[in-house]
């Protein structure tokens, strides 16, 4: 028999992941993982995570990294990229790190077209904190300091984020995917290594948002939240190739 | 005809993989982890598995850390 | 560069510095005193084919200094006062991550906005840090344009030595003044970074540098480290100067450009036969407070002179620990004291000391309580 699935060797030996059960980080992380092994790229990789669940990426992956605080990941990987352009930087960050707290951050390294990557987790909430409500937190949604819902008079709308993304004119590769079934799992990959190529070639920032699952600040179960992802999110969160400056060449 | 490996250590009980098998060959196990939780079980008497990989590939946790075609 | 000397501005000499120093990253973002460091920079990085990035913010500038300097390179940011609070949070976290940022404080008023009169308010910012946490700046004042020269480099050299964030902490009068200066070589040698810089995960295991550990045991064990490290350099590197101390009765102590007016004002009183004497700690943190404690045992009282309501003063008042009389002159911002404002008060002060003046009607006039 063939071996046909087996763990990237990017992952840290022995690592075990400290997720709630049925989150969806685990698998954007060995996404990335498998993306990082097949390009070949592990030894060249500076990576900077700042604050939330997505944080702990530096205790699986088997790269280096450089910690920032909440919001800035961007920032210092413009830093890192700068003083290093011969290496492979990437962040990744949850929604409430990439376009809340450090929107600005966020935005300014596509339009400078920074040449690295970014990954955001979308989970319509601040999952560390215990589930509230972020800036991808959808209308209607109940958290913990939207107690009756996300509302226009209180609460104004949510961003989406791979659209404002795409719309900078230093991306060259901006796309929305989500982790909910084996299809979109597949999909998810291939953006993430188109993500890690668009810098490898020199030619911008490249952007993956995921659409992952919160099951325990969701009170569901793991596959009731992929079903929510599904059949709520993906609807008003729609996934794509919202910006790709290699097609048509 | 395929095979899988679960690693025990790593599974959370989520049971996404009991729901993703095609076949229905993963199944929560009468064993318990040391929370408590029931683990699964990989039970293939009669070789059904196709070695598809779905299984390992929706574990959020690499808890299927091989899998055989 | 020509060891001749040059006439030239104090935040351009910082600037040329830098660069002689092999700083490779400039990240800033512009604000008045300042400005002139990023301009001058922008083109000569370009030149010389380094990184400059004009940042969103300043927010922006020191994260993209601690993703820079995390790989081993050297790199830092200016700013002034009010945008220096903007990144407070970042110095906590260079201090904890163990990130040699320099950074250039050009001080101009506070608190707020302020305007951009020239001033000495953030000394406890920069000494005392204005980020969460047990952490510790290294911080330089220079007081001449030579200074901004040489302590730039001393701050690049410091900042790598021990991994500690250095602060270069000059003010407005400094950074718009021209001096002649020489820039000479950058005297030190090159800090080997290779154990713990980020280059990726080649050849060794992969590297991870971070504030949080979530054993309480390490996170324990990271803050006394972190302190331990901080006493190594107030042994090895505490500096100061010092004039006329040995026969002094009263000694001027002053920080950053007011060094200048103390010491001219320190030979008037001695021409008017006054034995005064001046001290300047040149490295505010680590503070001298063992020389200044031994110069108080001696009996000389301490007269502070600075341009905001007494914030080294609490410093020099810990350093005496009350064995000899502390006063203070001051003013909160705008022209710098006198010369003859100094003279005149501490004439007065010494008049007090010796009975011409009631004690009281001093306290009224200089002498802030803390």
């Amino acid at each position: 028999m063939q071996q046909v699935f087996s763990i990237p060797k990017s992952m840290k030996k022995d690592f075990k992941y400290t997720f709630c059960p049925g989150c969806d980080h685990g698998i954007a992380i060995r996404l990335v993982a498998e993306v990082i092994d097949e390009l070949g790229i592990r030894e060249d990789i500076i990576s900077s995570t700042s604050v939330g669940c997505s944080v702990f990426l530096y205790d699986f992956l088997d790269v280096d990294c450089v910690e920032a605080p909440h919001g800035r990941a961007l920032a210092s990987a413009t830093g890192v990229k700068r003083a290093r352009p011969d290496k492979i930087v990437f962040t990744y960050s949850g929604d409430g790190d990439f376009a809340s707290i450090g929107l600005a951050e966020s935005m300014h390294t596509a339009l400078r077209g920074e040449r690295v990557t970014s990954f955001c987790i979308n989970n319509t909430t601040y999952g560390m904190t215990g589930g509230q409500l972020g800036p991808t937190t959808m209308m209607g949604q109940v958290t913990t300091t939207s107690p009756t819902g996300r509302n226009r008079e209180y609460y104004g709308y949510p961003i989406k984020v791979a659209e404002h993304i795409a719309l900078c004119d230093g991306t060259a590769y901006s796309a929305r995917v989500a982790l909910d079934s084996i299809p979109h799992i597949n999909e998810a990959k291939k953006a993430i290594k188109k993500a890690f190529q668009v810098q490898l070639d020199g030619l911008g920032f490249g952007f993956v948002e995921i659409l992952s699952s919160c099951p325990t600040n969701w009170h569901l179960s793991p596959e009731g939240a992929h079903k929510r992802i599904r059949e709520e999110m993906i609807p008003v969160f729609p996934l794509g190739v919202f910006k790709d400056i290699t097609e048509n060449k | 005809m395929g095979k899988i490996v679960i690693d025990n250590n790593r599974c959370k009980s989520c049971y996404i993989c009991t729901e993703t098998c095609p076949k229905g060959l993963i199944k929560k196990s009468n064993k318990t982890n040391r929370l408590g939780d029931y683990m699964v079980e990989f039970d293939d008497p009669k070789g059904e598995c196709i070695g598809c990989a779905m299984c390992a590939k929706r574990c959020p946790d690499m808890a299927i850390t091989e899998v055989y075609r | 560069m020509t060891e001749e000397k040059v006439l030239i501005k104090g935040n351009y000499a910082i600037a040329q510095a830098a660069i002689n120093a092999g700083c490779q990253c400039y990240f800033g973002y512009p604000i008045t005193p300042q400005t002139e460091i990023g301009e001058y920079l922008s083109g000569k990085m370009q030149e010389l084919g380094r990184a400059y990035v004009c940042a969103e913010s300043e927010l922006g500038a020191i994260n993209m200094v601690m993703g820079a300097v995390a790989t081993g390179v050297k790199a830092m940011t200016s700013s002034s006062s009010c945008a220096v609070s903007l990144m407070q949070e970042a110095l906590s976290y260079a201090a904890s991550d163990e990130l040699p940022v320099v950074l250039v404080n050009v001080m101009r008023t506070g608190p707020g906005l302020g305007y951009i009169y020239p001033a000495q308010g953030d000394y406890n910012q920069a000494v005392y840090g204005g980020g969460n946490g047990d952490y510790k700046l290294i911080v330089l004042a220079p007081s001449t344009v030579q200074e901004c020269v040489d302590l730039t480099y001393r701050a690049f050299y410091l900042a790598q030595k021990y991994r500690n964030p250095t602060m270069i902490l000059a003010d407005g009068l400094l950074g718009q003044m021209m001096e002649p200066a020489s820039f000479g070589e950058y005297p030190y040698p090159e800090v080997d970074v290779s154990s713990w810089a980020l280059t990726g995960a080649k050849g060794r295991p992969a590297r991870t540098i971070y504030s949080v550990a979530t054993e309480e045991k390490k996170q324990i064990q990271h803050i006394y480290d972190l302190h331990k490290k901080f006493e190594v350099i107030a042994e090895n590197e505490t500096s100061y100067e010092e004039f006329n101390t040995e026969d002094a009765e009263f000694i001027l102590v002053a920080f950053g450009s007011m060094t200048r007016n103390i010491k001219a004002a320190m030979n008037v009183l001695r021409a008017q036969g006054k034995k005064v004497g001046c001290f300047r700690p040149i490295t505010l943190s680590p503070f001298p407070y063992k020389n200044i404690k031994a110069l108080a045992e001696k009996g000389k009282d301490m007269i502070v002179v600075e341009m905001n309501m007494g914030q080294m003063l609490k410093d020099v008042k810990y350093a005496v620990e009350g064995k000899s009389q502390v006063s203070f002159v001051n003013r909160p911002c705008g022209e710098w004291l006198s010369v003859e404002e100094i003279v005149a008060a501490v004439n007065e002060i010494i008049a007090a000391k010796e009975g011409s003046i009631s004690g009281k009607e001093m306290e009224s006039r200089y002498a802030t309580s803390i």
